[in-house]
């Protein structure tokens, strides 16, 4: 991949958070910045490349958000690392892997949120789980092509 | 320990990230501030992209509209509506400083005064964890502080969360963390609004005693140090009694036509909350029923006898004393110029059958007097 991707993406997925969903509020469930953290923890198949990666964003995530700085770097910075464990194991180049593993992940990522939320911060938030999954399959099926988007972007070998 | 790190290198590196960010979020959980040097630099970089974006989506949907629909007329709209939005708030400043009692010394105490100072700002994006916090295109370079009110012409909006250099996140008042005082309009009853996460705010801390009406607006107190006294709020849409307070729910009159453009207040003048409308101009009042068998333009003598189902006992005394009077021959009872009737002639009842008066010597008549006859009352 491309270094100037690597790093323009991360902020094209957070600018698409914050922008798109004061006009179109119904593509608010697209969570863009954990499916790009997703991809590339689940390429390098690193485990510090990965986690570092998913703090970053996690970290730019935060800044731009009206709660404290650390939810979403703690979220990301573990999904980053679960995600590089798995890609070790599994051939994660398959589009149904990669449909299972992101729905797995996006409720990883809702579930400890929503737990550092409560236990951290004392913010009353709903847990809905129903919604949650139905959520996490829309993102599942929106990572299929975006991860084949992205692998063409990738430099050739 | 170096066998530890070796072995477990990555395990390692992923505690140590995970326990310097927990200390961050604990740092800013405890001592109430945040690290504003991470927000800053985030902000700088994404909010010259937002800004350029909005740019570019007003300008395509100006450009069509413009040129296809109406030429220039988009621009002198946008003009006219940031204007309209001045003159609101000037307007509703000016009526309520003029109802004073005093007139004379209301307008000294408006010389002395001025409307509040505000500053125009566009939204261009929302933050990252909800919707309910937006960010703005004005910054600390433009005068925005943190804890400053944001307002549009029909009402109150949010306030600024935090300002950065060329942007600053407002949170607004439908933000579950939002509140604000707030006064009822009729019954100048106090309250506090929350937001709850959707369109509809609620106001909290009203006893079930008070009395608060649908329909009733509600308006800023100027206690909370954050919103000028006197800024609508909103409607009320729902009051029902609760265990304790009332449950009443608002519609934010601010937000009514939608957030692309708001105001953000510099400098707060408190005014006075503008008095209820008046009952006169609430209530319609049919014009008086015709009279039956009316002809057009006539005048309803005096005397005439009522008729229909609104007679009472007195027209039925009036009757029968009639009838007695025309049976003697005499003028009409009620008539102008006419005598009064005989009260010891016991008038016949059709319901006292049987019963015939005592015979009494009809009265002299009196001499005629000349008299100008007044005219009919029209």
């Amino acid at each position: 991949m491309r270094p100037i991707a690597i790093l323009l993406l991360p902020f094209l997925a957070v600018l698409y958070k914050v922008y798109v969903r004061q006009f179109i509020e119904q593509l608010s469930y697209l969570e863009l910045p954990l499916l790009v953290v997703l991809y590339f923890s689940l390429m390098w198949r690193n485990h510090l490349a990965a986690l570092f990666y998913g703090a970053s964003v996690g970290l730019l995530e935060d800044s731009l958000a009206s709660h404290p700085i650390g939810l979403f770097g703690i979220a990301k910075t573990l999904v980053g690392y679960f995600a590089a464990s798995v890609s070790l194991r599994f051939d994660v180049d398959h589009s149904v892997i990669r449909f299972i593993l992101v729905f797995f992940f996006f409720i990883f990522h809702s579930l400890f949120y929503w737990v550092m939320e409560q236990a951290l911060l004392g913010l009353p938030a709903p847990l809905e789980p129903a919604q949650t999954c139905i959520v996490a399959g829309l993102n599942a099926a929106v990572a299929v092509p975006l991860f084949m988007l992205f692998d063409k972007m990738k430099e050739p070998a | 320990m170096d066998f530890i790190l070796g072995r477990y290198r990555n395990l390692s590196v992923l505690l140590l990230v995970v326990f310097g960010q927990l200390l961050l979020l604990a740092y800013q959980v405890r001592s109430n501030q945040q690290v504003r040097v991470l927000r800053v630099w985030a902000v700088t970089s994404v909010a010259p992209m937002a800004r350029g974006l909005e740019n570019v989506r007003s300008g395509v949907r100006g450009f069509f509209s413009d040129y296809f629909i109406l030429l220039d007329v988009r621009e002198e709209n946008r003009k006219l509506t940031a204007e309209n939005n001045r003159l609101k708030l000037e307007n509703n400043f000016l009526n309520t400083e003029l109802s004073t009692a005093d007139r004379a010394k209301a307008l000294i105490e408006f010389k002395g005064r001025s409307p509040s100072n505000n500053i125009a700002a566009r939204i261009i994006a929302t933050s990252s964890s909800a919707n309910t916090v937006v960010l703005v295109d004005r910054g600390t370079s433009d005068g925005v502080y943190k804890g400053m009110a944001v307002i549009t012409g029909d009402g109150i909006v949010g306030k600024v969360l935090d300002s950065f250099p060329i942007a600053a996140h407002v949170q607004l008042i439908t933000d579950k963390q939002f509140g604000a005082g707030v006064v009822s309009q009729k019954n100048r009853v106090y309250g506090t609004l929350l937001g709850q996460g959707h369109n509809r705010c609620r106001i909290d801390r009203i006893q079930n005693e008070e009395k608060v009406e649908l329909d009733e607006m509600f308006y800023t107190t100027g206690e909370d140090r954050v919103f000028p006294k006197g800024l609508p709020v909103g409607r009320v849409v729902s009051v029902q009694a609760g265990p304790t307070f009332k449950s009443i729910e608002v519609v934010p009159t601010g937000m009514k036509n939608g957030l692309e453009e708001v105001l953000i207040v510099l400098e707060g003048v408190h005014q006075e909350i503008p008095p209820p409308p008046s009952l006169a101009e609430r209530i319609n009042l049919m014009p008086a029923p015709p009279f039956p068998a009316q002809e057009a333009g006539s005048v309803i003598p005096a005397g005439t006898p009522s008729t229909g189902l609104l007679k009472t006992d007195a027209d039925r005394i009036a009757d029968r004393y009639r009838g007695i009077e025309q049976q003697r021959g005499g003028t009409k009872f009620g008539a102008f110029g006419s005598q009064p009737p005989s009260f010891s002639t016991i008038p016949t009842s059709p319901d006292k059958q049987g019963i015939t008066p005592p015979a009494v010597p009809p009265a002299p008549k009196p001499p005629a007097e000349k008299r100008v006859p007044e005219k009919p009352v029209q």
